[in-house]
């Protein structure tokens, strides 16, 4: 077995140990730590599969954003003693849904390695048609041409889910702030990272959205990038979380799906919705990616403050 | 052995080991956990479909998709953590009805 095999397959083993760590350790935090560990490895698994895109997703939003996000509930739970282990199911039961598991795993690896070896599948018609996109970097050219009617459905489920999570503040809190007031030491580690990072941070999502559009980056991976210097900003006590109530703040949430819905229309009246002509389709993209940042990192910051805990 | 097919099999080993956390564990935590590893082992299944021609760059149209499964399943996960935590200030605990006496955490 070649080195590089052998450093798939060691890898491979270890995001599984991780994930069963997640899933079956005693302890929740541990468990927690775990999941964000293997969501490393599996950005990680990305990379060796050359997949950068997706690499810079799942190392951004996958272990990062949902990481932080985690760490929250569960001191939030701690906090109402909701981290108890009961006792656990029989061994008996476990092992039913151990075999019934297995199962399911081993055909799903059956069914995948029995699928037709030869199909092509949509690359070679990615290729032929990149240059029409207006930009090179194929998977930008797929998110935001292409297929751009999957991303424009994504910006929007993304506001309704925020949607979905103020839902359930309480009346009396209703256009409140989310979260607690944080406070750093100052000259501490975190005041000090709270001051350092966020300008290279911002120059890093900038920098994403441009590069994505002939190279691995584009609108989602600097939104998240850009969502982790807000949420710095906050847990560091140099900014706090905005209300919910702001207006300022439901603009900007909607401005980047109504923009892309706007220039989706636009597209109709020049014969097809979202289509545009090569010459002016890759300046408009690179224009509806950086107001789709905005709208993201603010969409993905809030959704990780969750729901409103005070008023002021 | 491919390095596609190693993570994609992967992949498969993810879905089974999602499924039986979210069979055994009662803790809804757990469960948001265990949904999250099912979710990525079905994105190393579909990266891994793309993946198969040995070309230096799987197939862009799953990676694209797979960009858009994995900012969905955060919406989805940040929904379920909010329900989470609404559940526990309400009744105090982090488990359905009926299932907190029985199972393990």
């Amino acid at each position: 077995m070649n080195p590089a095999l052998l450093f798939d397959v060691a890898l491979a083993a270890l995001a599984v140990v991780a994930a069963l760590s997640a899933v079956a350790g005693r302890d929740l935090f541990a468990s927690v730590a775990f999941y964000i560990v293997y969501g490393i490895l599996i950005a990680l698994a990305w990379m060796r599969l050359g997949a950068v895109d997706v690499a810079l997703a799942e190392a951004a939003i996958g272990a990062g954003l949902t990481g932080v996000l985690l760490i929250g509930a569960w001191s939030q739970l701690h906090r109402k003693g909701a981290t108890e282990t009961p006792p656990g199911p029989s061994s008996a039961a476990r092992l039913l849904a151990a075999g019934a598991s297995a199962s399911v795993a081993v055909l799903v690896a059956v069914i995948f390695v029995g699928l037709p070896a030869d199909g092509a599948g949509l690359a070679p018609a990615v290729r032929e048609n990149v240059a029409e996109s207006g930009v090179s970097n194929p998977v930008t050219a797929v998110l935001l041409n292409f297929r751009a009617y999957d991303t424009l459905m994504e910006t929007i489920v993304l506001a309704v889910a925020l949607a979905a999570v103020w839902s359930l503040t309480r009346d009396e809190l209703w256009g409140g702030i989310p979260g607690l007031r944080q406070h750093a030491r100052d000259g501490g580690v975190l005041a000090t990272f709270g001051r350092l990072l966020p300008p290279l941070g911002l120059l890093v999502g900038v920098y994403l959205v441009w590069a994505g559009s002939s190279m691995p980056g584009g609108a989602f991976q600097a939104a998240t990038v850009l969502a982790a210097v807000w949420l710095l900003l906050v847990m560091s006590g140099a900014m706090d979380e905005p209300a919910i109530g702001s207006t300022a703040i439901r603009l900007t949430i909607v401005a980047g799906p109504a923009l892309f819905l706007a220039y989706g229309t636009g597209g109709a009246f020049l014969g097809t919705f979202l289509g545009f002509p090569a010459d002016v389709a890759g300046m408009l993209i690179v224009a509806i990616e950086y107001v789709l940042t905005v709208s993201i990192a603010a969409t993905l910051a809030l959704l990780v403050a969750g729901v409103p805990r005070r008023q002021e | 052995m491919s390095t596609a097919l190693v993570y994609a099999l992967c992949g498969a080993s993810l879905v089974g080991v999602g499924l039986y956390g979210f069979i055994t564990r009662a803790h809804l935590l757990r469960r948001i956990l265990a949904f999250n590893i099912i979710g990525s082992g079905i994105f190393l299944l579909l990266g891994g479909a793309g993946s198969r021609q040995g070309a230096v760059s799987p197939d862009p149209v799953p990676q694209a998709v797979i960009i858009t499964g994995i900012v969905v399943a955060l919406s989805l996960t940040a929904l379920a953590v909010a329900l989470l935590v609404r559940l526990v200030e309400d009744t105090g605990r982090a488990t359905l009805p009926g299932e907190d006496a029985s199972r393990d955490a």
